[in-house]
């Protein structure tokens, strides 16, 4: 019954998971796969959307909790991290499939 | 009022970017672009957040910190980005994925630690009581799935990484299952415990933490380096998966999309590079490759044939006279850096009116499209490089067949030795051309373990050496003949 309930309360964030869960198996399987690397690595640096997560846990931290200041910074660090070196890294792989001119 | 509408438009902006993105990286004329739109929509999410988010929409507070912690995590990233040579790309993105779960794990337990503030954690004991509403036990269920995979994806990666640069060697302890059942399905309890309110307090939310971490390590550290690709795969759509616990946990739409979408092309990306190699996902993590049944397949076909050695002079007037070369590159070429000789060879050789190709076997490398990567930045032709389908017709009609350490993905027994622990994966039939050429250090096995009989064919001539100093032998060869 709780899990009815819960279903009902969520619908449409269930909608949502199931039908990205599909769009995610779409898109995958119509790369050729000398993108897979690259694709691995932009894939990569979209779940650095977690970094949201972290802006908004340190955003709300008491201003004298020291503990939550300084995890959520390291948070926002590392979250910085994945997305910027992510999407660096991967436009670096894709550079290289310029045609090349001659 | 009107700044929450606005943000909750550039999370829609975001979102659609994240999908448009990937979609457009389905082709190499837009991959390129499908990244830059994605990174574009990740920062409209990430400034909306700081600046709209929040009570009334006035923004974040402790915006300087954020902001600082935004300008550190972007300089030491693009740093490291920029300076990673592209045979260490694989590394490079297992590291960052294990930032974005060490992130996910640090969300997880400050969140619970304002759950406790807030008296939340008594609440949800409530709710076992059945006096509570079903919200505080369902956000630290979310709370503990983001922690554990999150940690997991963390040290997992971090192995993952050490093992890539050669710092961390396969290990496999004694009743490895065992443990790895034990620690992980400790982790588990005490989570359930705690959200069915049976266990309280933040020590164990740290022993849980812990067992986390030790699981991702002992989880990573028994597979082969060589399987390192599959298992980043899988930790990247771990993180995605807890990326999305996060969108749950605060009701963050472009975290639940961005999260769930990298989950589940994660998942699929990763099932599709085991079906490359023929090999199930179980087998990966839990099988030691070419173990048994490997041993017995060497000792079956090793001891017979002789091999026969040939000289790069040899080699290069077979090119040079030929009509047609195909290149079949593998891991030694990555390992020695010779994509850059390997390309002046094709030229000097297109120079003299000879065809060239490279035939590209989708596990070559230490990524699918590794190789790609690498003969694309000596600025090899995309056009040149051709995938496994549609180079194999070909191989007929070539006349030398240059494998440049490259091992199992061209060994004949995948198709014709029922016994083999590769039967049945799609290899590059070289052993179809005129000549066949084989670069290797030294007659030892792939990475498979196992004997190539074609090394011991007539028509297959082996070059010994370090591919590096062997292409370019080849090159100075070509150019004085």
């Amino acid at each position: 019954m709780q899990i009815l309930e819960f279903i009902h309360e969520h619908i449409t964030y269930i909608y949502l998971i199931v039908l990205m869960i599909f769009v995610g198996i779409e898109l995958i399987s119509h790369v050729p796969s000398v993108l897979h690397t690259p694709l691995m690595s932009g894939a990569n640096a979209i779940h650095g959307v977690v970094l949201i997560g972290a802006i908004i846990v340190l955003g709300k931290a008491p201003e004298d909790d020291y503990l939550s200041l300084g995890l959520g910074f390291v948070g926002v660090v590392l979250g910085t991290l994945n997305v910027v070196g992510g999407f660096v890294v991967t436009d670096r792989m894709l550079d290289m499939f310029k045609k090349k001119k001659k | 009022m009107m700044q929450t509408q606005i943000l909750e438009l550039l999370y829609l902006l975001a979102s659609v970017s994240f999908v448009l993105g990937l979609k457009w990286m389905n082709h190499p004329d837009s991959a390129r672009r499908g990244n830059l739109l994605a990174a574009v929509g990740m920062t409209l999410a990430v400034f909306g957040t700081i600046f709209l988010a929040g009570e009334g929409g006035s923004g974040m507070s402790n915006k300087g910190i954020i902001l600082l912690g935004l300008v550190i995590g972007t300089a030491i990233g693009t740093v490291m980005a920029r300076r990673v040579k592209m045979t260490g790309m694989p590394q490079m993105v297992s590291f960052f994925n294990g930032m974005g779960g060490a992130c996910a794990a640090l969300i997880s337990i400050l969140e619970f630690r304002e759950m406790q503030h807030a008296g939340g954690v008594e609440h949800a004991i409530e709710l076992v009581t059945g006096s509570a509403d079903g919200g505080s036990a369902m956000k630290l269920l979310i709370i503990f799935a983001g922690l554990i995979i999150g940690a997991v994806s963390f040290s997992g990666s971090i192995i993952a990484y050490g093992k890539l640069e050669d710092k961390i060697k396969d290990r496999v302890l004694p009743m490895q299952q065992l443990v790895n059942l034990l620690v992980f399905g400790g982790a588990l309890a005490i989570a359930g415990l705690m959200v069915g309110g049976q266990l309280e307090g933040t020590l164990w939310l740290y022993i849980t933490l812990g067992l986390a971490l030790v699981y991702g390590i002992l989880f990573v550290l028994p597979i082969g380096g060589a399987d390192m690709p599959v298992v980043i795969s899988l930790l990247n759509s771990f993180t995605g998966v807890a990326a999305a616990c996060g969108g749950f946990l605060y009701d963050n739409n472009v975290m639940l999309m961005g999260g769930v979408l990298v989950g589940s092309a994660g998942t699929i990306l990763t099932v599709v590079m085991c079906n490359a190699m023929n090999r199930s996902l179980t087998n990966v993590l839990i099988g030691n490759f070419g173990g048994n049944k490997g041993g017995a397949a060497a000792a079956k076909s090793g001891s017979g044939g002789t091999i026969r050695e040939v000289s790069a002079t040899d080699v290069a007037i077979m090119m040079k006279y030929g009509q047609k070369v195909i290149i079949v590159p593998g891991y030694g070429l990555a390992v020695a850096q010779a994509q850059h000789v390997c390309h002046e060879l094709e030229e000097l050789l297109e120079k003299e009116g000879v065809e060239v190709k490279y035939a590209i076997h989708p596990v070559a490398g230490r990524m699918p499209g590794h190789m790609n990567v690498l003969l694309a930045e000596s600025n090899v032709s995309y056009d040149k490089l051709v995938e496994m389908e549609h180079i194999n017709p070909e191989f007929n009609t070539c006349d030398v067949v240059l494998v440049v350490g490259a091992n199992d993905v061209v060994n004949p027994a995948a198709k014709s030795d029922p016994s083999s622990p590769i039967y049945g994966m799609p290899i590059l039939e070289v052993e179809n051309a005129r000549q066949v050429i084989v670069m290797k250090r030294s007659m030892k096995a792939g990475y498979a373990g196992i004997e190539n009989e074609l090394f011991y064919q007539p028509k297959t001539g082996m070059l010994f050496g370090d591919a590096k100093a062997t292409l370019t032998k080849l090159v100075n060869e070509v150019k004085t003949l």
